[in-house]
């Protein structure tokens, strides 16, 4: 094990021992770790913890994602990196459908901003005493959230006049996809494939 | 005209000082006195042709070659087109570099609103002709679906030299404009006649 992946798991302990209840077990894979947040009205405590006594002064990334047909249906993740002790440490919160909504940690790292900006965009997962909580991919007064399972790859026709327009795209076929682990050529080329026919 | 033209041709051989390279039978000032007889449409659409002013609309990638067109190794300044005007009232030719997403549609409708009769379109690139590899729910699946465009440019992106080619092909589409007979150039109103398949 390196250096950083001892310190890595030195702190992760360390949080887990601060918050006990709140966090699930420490999951290992690959030497990257990662503490599940049970509670999700309680993230940006244990952000703030994380920065300030830990050391994790950097978040590197603030995701989303969609188990569409799980129960709960999104998940928020969470990387944190620590620029002196060069450790990672990641974070998910499980967020349901109905009460969509996540308390915002841009009061403990300011680039949480326009990350938390774009999970609103694409899920539609809302960030409570966000600063400044609207779309910045799609435009004001898109009504769909694009990046959840449900919503097709070619989109839907929406108006707004002075502002924009979208019609679906035209599929053909269905999105064309390359099988890459092949022996050759024939069997990689790109085809509209379902997951049965591999 | 018989004698004018072997007086023309004598003219080439013994005054003109670039006589052992010039094969063409051009107009030698020295006999007929700076003075062309042409047709006021050739010499209105030879003027057009030769200082197109482009306004690179350079939305993504295909932007990088435009900028390797106007630079040195590819000039094209050669074709007089080396003012890339970045405002659309002192342009007359707009070049659809990259990715039209919807939400930059508008703003690429309204910059070619701005721009002054005579005007003319490049689409440059796959995303600017249909959409490209882009085949989704944020990408306009080609700008021809808002302005009308004159040339398409394949390629992904089109490699300096193929834009130049498109270059030349709108400058022979503009030499065959008829310029002062009268005619309509029909205006595609804003957004109603959308494609919509």
């Amino acid at each position: 094990m390196s250096e950083t992946t001892t310190k890595a798991k030195e702190l992760a302990e360390k949080l887990k021992a601060q918050f006990g209840d709140l966090l699930s077990d420490i999951q290992e894979f690959r030497d990257e770790y990662t503490l599940m947040v049970q509670d999700k009205t309680r993230i940006a405590e244990v952000c703030a913890y994380a920065k300030e006594t830990l050391g994790f002064d950097g978040l590197t990334d603030l995701s989303s994602v969609d188990h569409y047909g799980d129960e709960p249906r999104f998940s928020v993740v969470y990387e944190l990196y620590g620029h002196t002790h060069h450790a990672y440490l990641r974070l998910k919160l499980q967020v349901g459908e109905e009460e969509c909504e996540v308390p915002t940690v841009t009061g403990v790292w300011r680039t949480a901003d326009w990350h938390e900006r774009e999970i609103y965009d694409m899920m539609g997962i809302r960030f409570k005493d966000h600063p400044d909580l609207r779309r910045i991919i799609m435009w004001e007064g898109y009504p769909y959230f694009p990046l959840r399972k449900d919503f097709p790859l070619e989109g839907k026709e929406t108006d707004l006049p002075d502002v924009a327009f979208s019609r679906k795209a035209p599929m053909e076929g269905g999105p064309f996809v390359t099988s890459p682990g092949k022996a050759t050529t024939t069997e990689r080329e790109p085809r509209s494939r379902t997951v049965e026919t591999d | 005209m018989l004698s004018l033209a072997s007086k023309k041709l004598e003219g080439l051989s013994k005054d003109n000082a670039m006589s052992s390279t010039q094969t063409e039978v051009g107009y030698n000032t020295k006999i007929e006195g700076d003075v062309i007889v042409t047709k006021a449409d050739a010499v209105l659409n030879w003027f057009r042709k030769n200082s197109l002013w482009p306004m690179p609309m350079g939305l993504a990638c295909c932007a990088i070659e435009l900028m390797a067109a106007g630079a040195s190794r590819f000039d094209i300044s050669r074709f007089g087109a080396e003012v890339m005007r970045f405002s659309p009232r002192q342009s007359d030719l707009m070049i659809v570099a990259g990715t039209v997403t919807y939400k930059m549609a508008m703003a690429v409708r309204r910059i070619y609103d701005q721009m002054a009769e005579p005007k003319w379109v490049i689409a440059m690139g796959a995303c600017a002709s249909t959409g490209g590899m882009f085949r989704s729910y944020s990408v306009l699946q080609g700008v021809d679906r808002i302005i009308p465009v004159n040339v398409y440019v394949a390629g992904c992106p089109p490699r300096p030299e193929a834009l130049l080619d498109a270059l030349m092909k709108m400058q022979d589409q503009v030499a065959k404009e008829p310029l002062l007979r009268t005619h309509k150039v029909p205006k595609p109103d804003a957004l109603a006649g959308l494609h919509v398949k």
